[in-house]
């Protein structure tokens, strides 16, 4: 039995079990305390929160595990967004066809990936460090989405878009769908391809995995490319489900998806970290968020309890780690 | 100086460009080079600079702060209600009232780093979202306006009207800025702790097998930035006479672009205040000029983006050829 355990929690990752145990308790919790958290209604608005942070969350993992930062993401997604709804206006605004729709998030994907290949240019061929590259693409984009829209919103898409942001296939919300398709191709990726492996090396030791004859310039230029991609399809999200497009909607979700990345295990320096953890710990940053909304507390009272949670998870995993050498 | 830009590279570039900035501007408008011009820029940037230093000290001991620009707003917050129960307080009490809160909210920082050995961006983005959700909440995003006398009279410590009437003056703030940035040159460069420091940054181990107290050197950074962030929160209400919970969110992004623009290494070991006062000083000057040049406000940001990507882009590359044919072009 002992045995089994240790070999689910090793092909799980070992974050995974407890951070699982500690969000059934928490949903224990919720549950026993307001009546109103394990219904429908709130599972299901929940499960239409989630995806956006989500899919934000998968885009700063990859750099994260690479040894690096993407602090562009917000800006990225935001900018994607406004391509898209230059798109759909001009073809129309409400009585924009469908075809506009594909046309317009493929060219905000091309966008997308476009700033993230600029960036992991520079930080792969140059060889700046992520957190100032990224930084300044972050200001440069910021900068470039308000001089666009001079710091307004654009709003009037077709009703399809509804759809996207607020429709069900089969009772599973579609937000919900794309976070868990990006979020299993995430993971396959990152286990079983040739890219997925280089990202793991290049986090642990660079410059090994350069004389192991590892393209890690290649590498960390798709990183941040695809991460690009990532933050496209929330900005298109985005778009959807607020049914606007504004430069600077969810950046107050910047510095929430580093915590969610770090929440779930992911090494800070790079090199080791899971899918499955990170999206356990956006499960519990969702489900303390909305549990203590029931409750009566307010979203900043809830990111309050996002820092200190971290801070308490960090500290418990010291302190583990101490007993478990002690013990040795 | 020839020593000091050998080892300091990114300094001498930077200089070079701001040099050549300055030329373009005043051959290019003729307010860049006036007094009132030169005054403002300094007025706009005083608290910009003492965080600055602060963050420096921080990046030297190889750390990073996410949290001081939501905790120069924590200071503030509480020291008003400390000055009402102090039954008003002046200068004096507000110094020490900031720089102890501001002290008090680094070591924190530092406590966490060291006991528990979490890295600074982990701990310093928990702090981040610990200390700006628990103002937003306790304040509930109340803004304050009445604030004692003394906190929100300008004081100018220099005046100037020239001879078309336009005044010059230099608040405050200024003043309090020199004073930061002189006393972080003497921790850094002329202190035994400060040389420790660079030691930490550069080798945490290697310094810890030396003797170097690592305790002390986390408490010594964190608590440096934590009264930096204090003491800039108390004249930042100087200058804009109202107290917003959320009016330095997102300043410390910022703040840290400018200074790893002057030379911080991401990673510790190396900067210099010289540097840090290049880097605030040129984005403070891209945006002056642009301004002048009467580009619109809008692209301000962008520009400035690019500019400091262009930066990076070229101060990474290296220009040691000799370098590149043994093939270390990637240093």
């Amino acid at each position: 039995m002992k045995d089994r355990f240790v070999q689910l929690s090793s092909r799980l990752g070992h974050e995974t079990l407890p951070l699982f145990a500690f969000m059934l308790l928490l949903i224990l919790v919720f549950g026993l305390t307001t009546p109103r958290f394990l219904t429908a209604a709130n599972l299901g608005s929940m499960a239409f929160q989630l995806p956006v942070l989500g899919l934000l969350t998968l885009a700063m993992l990859v750099p994260i595990l690479s040894g690096g930062l993407n602090l562009a993401i917000i800006y990225t997604a935001n900018i994607s967004g406004l391509t898209l709804a230059w798109i759909l206006i001009s073809a129309g605004g409400v009585d924009a066809g469908i075809g506009a729709f594909a046309l317009g998030s493929l060219a905000a994907i091309a966008v997308g990936a476009l700033s993230g290949l600029v960036m992991g240019l520079v930080i792969a061929y140059i060889g700046a460090h992520p957190i100032l590259v990224s930084l300044a693409m972050m200001i440069f984009l910021r900068g470039l989405g308000e001089f666009l829209t001079r710091g307004g919103d654009i709003s009037g898409f077709p009703d399809y878009m509804n759809a996207i942001g607020h429709g069900s296939v089969l009772g599973i919300p579609v937000p919900l769908l794309i976070f868990v398709v990006v979020a299993i191709s995430w993971h396959i990726m990152l286990k079983r391809t040739r890219h997925g492996f280089s990202v793991y090396m290049i986090g642990s030791n660079i410059h090994a995995a350069e004389y192991s004859g590892l393209p890690t310039r290649r590498t960390l230029a798709m990183i941040y490319l695809f991460s690009g991609v990532i933050c496209a399809i929330a900005g298109i999200l985005m778009a959807a489900r607020f049914n606007s497009v504004r430069v600077g909607h969810g950046e107050a979700l910047l510095l929430v998806t580093v915590l969610a990345c770090f929440l779930g295990g992911i090494d800070p320096f790079g090199g080791f970290g899971r899918v499955l953890p990170v999206v356990i710990a956006l499960l519990i940053l969702q489900i303390l968020s909305s549990g203590l909304n029931l409750v009566g507390a307010n979203q900043h009272l809830s990111t309050a309890v996002w820092g200190l949670f971290l801070i308490a998870v960090m500290t418990v995993r010291w302190l583990t780690a101490k007993l478990f050498n002690k013990r040795r | 100086m020839p020593d000091y830009f050998r080892s300091n590279p990114v300094e001498l570039r930077l200089m070079v460009v701001l040099l050549a900035m300055i030329v373009a501007l005043s051959l290019g408008s003729e307010h860049f080079l006036t007094l009132s011009n030169l005054t403002s820029l300094l007025n706009n940037n005083a608290v910009n600079l003492i965080w600055a230093v602060g963050l420096l000290v921080v990046l030297i001991a190889g750390g990073i702060d996410i949290s001081f620009a939501v905790a120069a707003s924590v200071v503030q917050y509480l020291a008003v209600y400390c000055f009402e129960f102090l039954g008003g307080g002046n200068w004096a009490i507000g110094f020490l009232v900031c720089g102890s809160l501001g002290i008090a909210l680094g070591l924190i920082n530092a406590l966490f780093i060291h006991q528990f050995r979490i890295i600074s961006i982990v701990i310093t983005i928990a702090t981040f979202n610990a200390f700006f959700g628990l103002l937003m909440f306790f304040s509930k995003g109340r803004f304050i306006y009445n604030l004692p006398d003394w906190w929100v009279d300008r004081i100018f410590i220099f005046e100037h009207e020239s001879n078309n009437g336009v005044w010059s003056e230099l608040n405050l703030a200024v003043a309090v800025m020199v004073v930061c940035v002189i006393a972080t040159w003497i921790l850094i460069q002329h202190s035994n702790i400060g040389r420790q420091l660079y030691a930490f940054g550069d080798n945490p181990d290697g310094a810890a097998r030396a003797g170097i107290n690592i305790a002390l050197m986390q408490a010594v950074a964190f608590g440096w930035m934590g009264l930096m962030a204090g003491i800039g929160g108390l004249m930042q209400v100087n200058i804009v006479k109202e107290v917003v919970p959320n009016a330095l969110y997102g300043r410390e992004l910022d703040v840290l672009a400018a200074v790893v623009l002057g030379g911080a290494r991401l990673g510790g070991g190396k900067g210099s205040i010289f540097g840090c006062i290049l880097g605030v000083m040129f984005v403070a000057i891209t945006q002056n000029g642009l301004n002048l040049l009467g580009v619109s406000p809008f692209a301000f940001q962008m520009i400035i983006g690019a500019v400091i990507l262009i930066a990076i882009s070229t101060s990474n590359l290296s220009f040691d050829f000799k370098a590149i044919r043994r093939g270390k072009a990637s240093a």
